[in-house]
């Protein structure tokens, strides 16, 4: 077994797939005291990256693969309350500018979630290219901040103090493991 | 299109089962609708009965919801809120949570009461529960005040305003129920 490690341009160039295993997106919410999270898979999602450098990313979850650790809860947040997923079925994301700078990067994009796009912009690092079996691999990690509301996903709960119980703004991560085919 | 009308109130000349029934006579004749008569034999909900199979009633309520193409309920107000039997029999419908008839259920709430107000904060509490069982609750109100003024001695809905939000709060339930493309884009 070999690994060999590029000195990485940023964001290579080629058509780039992710290993659905190890990658995943994530939320973050403030809830009551403490902060609630939670995942979506499968996820689908594929950066595309000329030899000009100029690159798209896109990608997909299904609202029903909303992972959490209660199958109740799971099933009211796929409710028309949250992101009611038998009339909105898909979560997606399209960019529309990319900047890298060294290893970081901005992705500008929409992000549509309960029928709403809206835009959003991600701020992330380029893990650093690796090589096994000759096929190529490379990370990317981003995070961006919504406002829930602004997409429809007005529930809430006051607690007995009056405040709310479930925050507007929402973290969302995604931890991308990102291979294309070999080089021969 | 199948509509289940659910009352609220268990008595027989009950304000809300009368607006239900005038709803019912708006309805075309091509649209099925029946009035749930059974409220009164849902037992209290207890988890410990909260088995497979479920008590008959229980077993009967939620086959008429899964059949149903939508719920449209008439709620009273009792105490700024809604009647227990009808809490009672929703938190049946509902179990199991992940699983229930009432999740993705298209359901319109109105009401009616003697007062001024027509049971608006009962229809506010009712709304909020049904989102919490999952079901797809509309953005509807009727509120039909002074009820005991309101009907004519043939049941029917005197006032036109009231007859014509009643009609409305039906399209809204019927364009709901529609394929899943056609109610979005409506």
């Amino acid at each position: 077994m070999t690994i060999t490690v590029d000195a990485t341009p940023v964001l290579p160039a080629g058509t780039w797939t992710i290993d659905p295993v190890h990658s995943q997106v994530g939320f973050a919410v403030a809830y009551h005291v403490g902060t609630f999270r939670g995942s979506f898979s499968p996820l689908q999602a594929k950066l595309e990256v000329g030899e000009d450098g100029n690159a798209k990313l896109t990608g997909s979850v299904p609202a029903s693969g909303v992972k959490v650790q209660d199958e109740n809860l799971a099933a009211h947040l796929q409710s028309p309350d949250f992101f009611d997923a038998e009339r909105t079925p898909e979560i997606s994301f399209v960019s529309t500018a990319i900047r890298p700078s060294g290893e970081e990067l901005e992705i500008d994009g929409e992000l549509t979630i309960k029928g709403a796009t809206l835009p959003v912009t991600a701020r992330g690092k380029v893990g650093e290219q690796k090589q096994y079996m000759e096929r190529p691999y490379f990370g990317l990690e981003l995070q961006a901040a919504i406002d829930r509301t602004r997409f429809g996903l007005n529930w809430n709960n006051p607690l007995p103090n009056g405040d709310p119980a479930l925050a507007d703004e929402v973290a969302i991560t995604a931890e991308l493991f990102l291979t294309r085919e070999a080089v021969r | 299109m199948k509509i289940l009308a659910i009352a609220g109130s268990l008595r027989r000349e009950s304000h809300n089962r009368a607006l239900l029934l005038a709803a019912g006579e708006l309805l075309p004749v091509e649209v099925d609708f029946e009035l749930y008569e059974d409220l009164r034999s849902v037992p209290p909900y207890d988890q410990d009965d909260d088995l497979e199979p479920a008590p008959l009633a229980v077993m009967r309520l939620r086959a008429k919801i899964a059949d149903a193409d939508a719920l449209l309920i008439a709620t009273p107000e009792y105490n700024s809120s809604i009647p227990g039997q009808l809490k009672n029999a929703l938190d049946w419908a509902s179990r199991p949570l992940a699983t229930s008839v009432l999740r993705n259920k298209p359901v319109a709430v109105i009401g009616a009461s003697t007062g001024a107000f027509g049971a608006v904060w009962s229809q506010a509490e009712l709304r909020k529960v049904l989102a919490a069982t999952g079901a797809r609750v509309l953005d509807v109100e009727l509120a039909v005040g002074h009820a005991t003024e309101r009907f004519d001695e043939l049941g029917r809905l005197g006032d036109t305003d009231l007859r014509e939000q009643l009609h409305e709060v039906l399209d809204v339930l019927h364009i709901a129920v529609q394929p899943a493309e056609t109610a979005a884009a409506a």
